[in-house]
């Protein structure tokens, strides 16, 4: 009886939301088991497990999970080391700390698909480019990044939209360090590292876990970065598993083979959404 | 603290440094900002030119050829819409979870967020295929469901960890006053979570503004938002920085300046209240 109005109340959450997982669920799961086009929706056979075979040996599949790996885990190294390093150095007093915020937290609002073109055309292009002129200028000859270094490329200009986030985190959770425990430690003599070691990690500990987490959850999907700069390539060297599947269903119309795709992704995101659980399961009992 | 030591040579070194690394990272985004009102020539010119008379020429030419105002009608609709409707499905749930706690609440929390986990290509095909049956590809009422629906389970979150801290004693007060349930929702309640309704809805409008992947995926022409707009600009062809830079500017200057006021609240709600 008294638990009718939190039901009532939670009921529109909850059923949109298990709508929403398991409708595309299990039309994914059928949706695997045929031989389905999407030029030619009308015939599709059932060929039980070919999908995945064809899905799992094709040779695009090994680097597209290389890369994401290497993605998920290149961006969240940098993004913490330097977000941490950068919030270190701007939360003591300094001139112009409210505009220094400003301009490190804006790349965090740019919308990918604008950072992608502007990294690819105004950074990267190999002759009017920024880092071509910085490279010129240095007399080394400058690299086609998207080309002879894809995946680095990617990774920059992920990590450029990233590191803001970290960074806003990590200043945020600095300035509620007890203070008198900063100036105790320093009458008994603590050097910075000491203090690095014993107080500000520790205290960190905590964003560290919610930036790695939510970082988790939008960069196993990167998509739009791939889609307007190397468009995966060359070959597969910046394919990760949300292109390859991308491309399989809307590049080839090979709605079937994407769906085994899409259910490897699915397993792939369980499984790193596993430890992700049992961390902030563990951050929020408090 | 004492102050009495800030304008040290630790203070000047440290101002410099941070400047520089400010500088460097917001570099990028300067310069996207700079060659939206250069000519073309200007823009490619080697070595790149600082200083020149702005023109406003690539913002009229945005205009006139690209329908610019039909993109940005999408994204503000999209965006404004799902934002409202995720909070009016998320803020009730968020709400029974706060205030009146259950057994399993933390189930439903974990089990919401790991919806989250299901990566956006997971469900693409079927979506597609859903959206194709129903003619709405190409339309922004799809864009709208699937937004408010994936962005829902962090607004639950983020709604869920505020509500919390809110003293339930204030509520018992006004139920012992007499207050029926809808007043203490409407005169207690509201007032004390517009704080938590606005972060929640602000952090989501620039997911939803900036959100590319469906966009790309289930739209072009007439849906489209500005994110599928940039995208167009991929192609060799539409090689043309100043007018890039213009398009782009016009994208993602609302958005931008809207994450400059609300950095703090965008703190408390992304990290679900876990970082102070």
């Amino acid at each position: 009886m008294k638990r009718t109005l939190p039901r009532l109340l939670m009921a529109p959450a909850v059923s949109t939301l298990f709508l929403w997982m398991i409708v595309p669920l299990v039309m994914t799961i059928y949706f695997s088991l045929i031989q389905f086009n999407l030029l030619q929706p009308d015939q599709s056979d059932f060929i039980g497990l070919e999908n995945y075979e064809y899905f799992m040996t094709d040779p695009s599949f090994g680097a597209a999970i290389m890369n994401t790996l290497m993605l998920l885990g290149s961006v969240i190294g940098i993004t913490v080391v330097f977000g941490v390093l950068i919030a270190l150095l701007v939360n003591e007093p300094l001139a112009g700390r409210g505009l220094v915020r400003i301009l490190l937290i804006s790349p965090f609002f740019v919308m990918p698909t604008v950072n992608a073109l502007l990294w690819k055309n105004m950074m990267m292009n190999p002759i009017y480019g920024v880092f071509a002129q910085v490279w010129i200028f240095f007399g080394a000859t400058p690299i086609d990044w998207l080309t002879e270094v894809p995946l680095f490329s990617v990774i920059l200009m992920v990590s450029w939209q990233w590191l803001p986030f970290a960074t806003l985190i990590f200043m945020t959770s600095l300035q509620s360090m007890d203070r008198e425990q900063l100036e105790a430690s320093r009458m008994d003599g603590a050097n910075f590292f000491q203090q690095f070691r014993y107080l500000y990690i520790p205290h960190l500990g905590r964003s560290v876990a919610v930036v790695v987490m939510i970082e988790l959850i939008f960069l196993l999907s990167v998509f739009a970065e791939i889609y307007t700069t190397t468009g995966g390539g060359p070959g597969d060297a910046s394919t990760n598993v949300a292109y390859l599947i991308f491309k399989q269903a809307l590049l080839n119309f090979d709605a079937g083979v994407a769906s085994a795709g899409a259910l490897f992704a699915v397993v792939l995101a369980n499984i790193v959404g596993i430890f992700m659980i049992r961390m902030v399961g563990k951050n929020l009992d408090k | 603290m004492a102050r009495q030591s800030t304008y040290t040579p630790a203070y000047a070194v440290r101002s410099v440094a941070a400047w520089g690394v400010a500088l460097l990272l917001f570099f990028p985004l300067g310069w996207l900002m700079l060659t939206a009102f250069k000519t073309e020539l200007q823009a490619i010119a080697v070595p790149p030119e600082l200083f020149f008379s702005p023109t406003l020429e690539n913002f009229h030419e945005v205009n006139e050829r690209s329908d610019y105002l039909q993109y940005a009608k999408n994204s503000v609709i999209t965006s404004v819409l799902s934002t409202i409707f995720g909070l009016m499905i998320a803020a009730p749930a968020a709400y029974a979870m706060a205030f009146f706690k259950g057994k399993h609440d933390k189930d439903i929390l974990m089990w919401m967020l790991s919806t989250k986990m299901m990566p956006a290509v997971g469900a693409l095909v079927p979506v597609y295929v859903l959206a194709q049956k129903s003619h709405l590809l190409d339309n922004p009422i799809a864009l709208i469901i699937v937004f408010t629906l994936s962005n829902l389970p962090i607004m639950v979150w983020m709604l869920y960890s505020q509500f919390k801290e809110i003293p339930r004693e204030i509520l018992e007060a006004a139920r012992m006053d007499g207050a029926t349930l809808w007043q203490e929702a409407r005169l207690v309640l509201l007032p004390l979570a517009m704080g938590s309704l606005a972060s929640t809805g602000l952090l989501c409008l620039v997911l939803s503004w900036n959100e590319a992947f469906w966009s790309l995926n289930l739209t072009a022409a007439n849906g489209g938002t500005l994110a599928t707009l940039i995208a167009g600009y991929s192609s060799p062809e539409g090689l043309f920085w100043a007018k890039l830079s213009a398009a782009s500017f016009m994208a993602i200057a609302p958005i931008v300046v809207f994450g400059w006021f609300s950095q703090k609240q965008l703190v408390q709600g992304l990290t679900f209240g876990a970082v102070k």
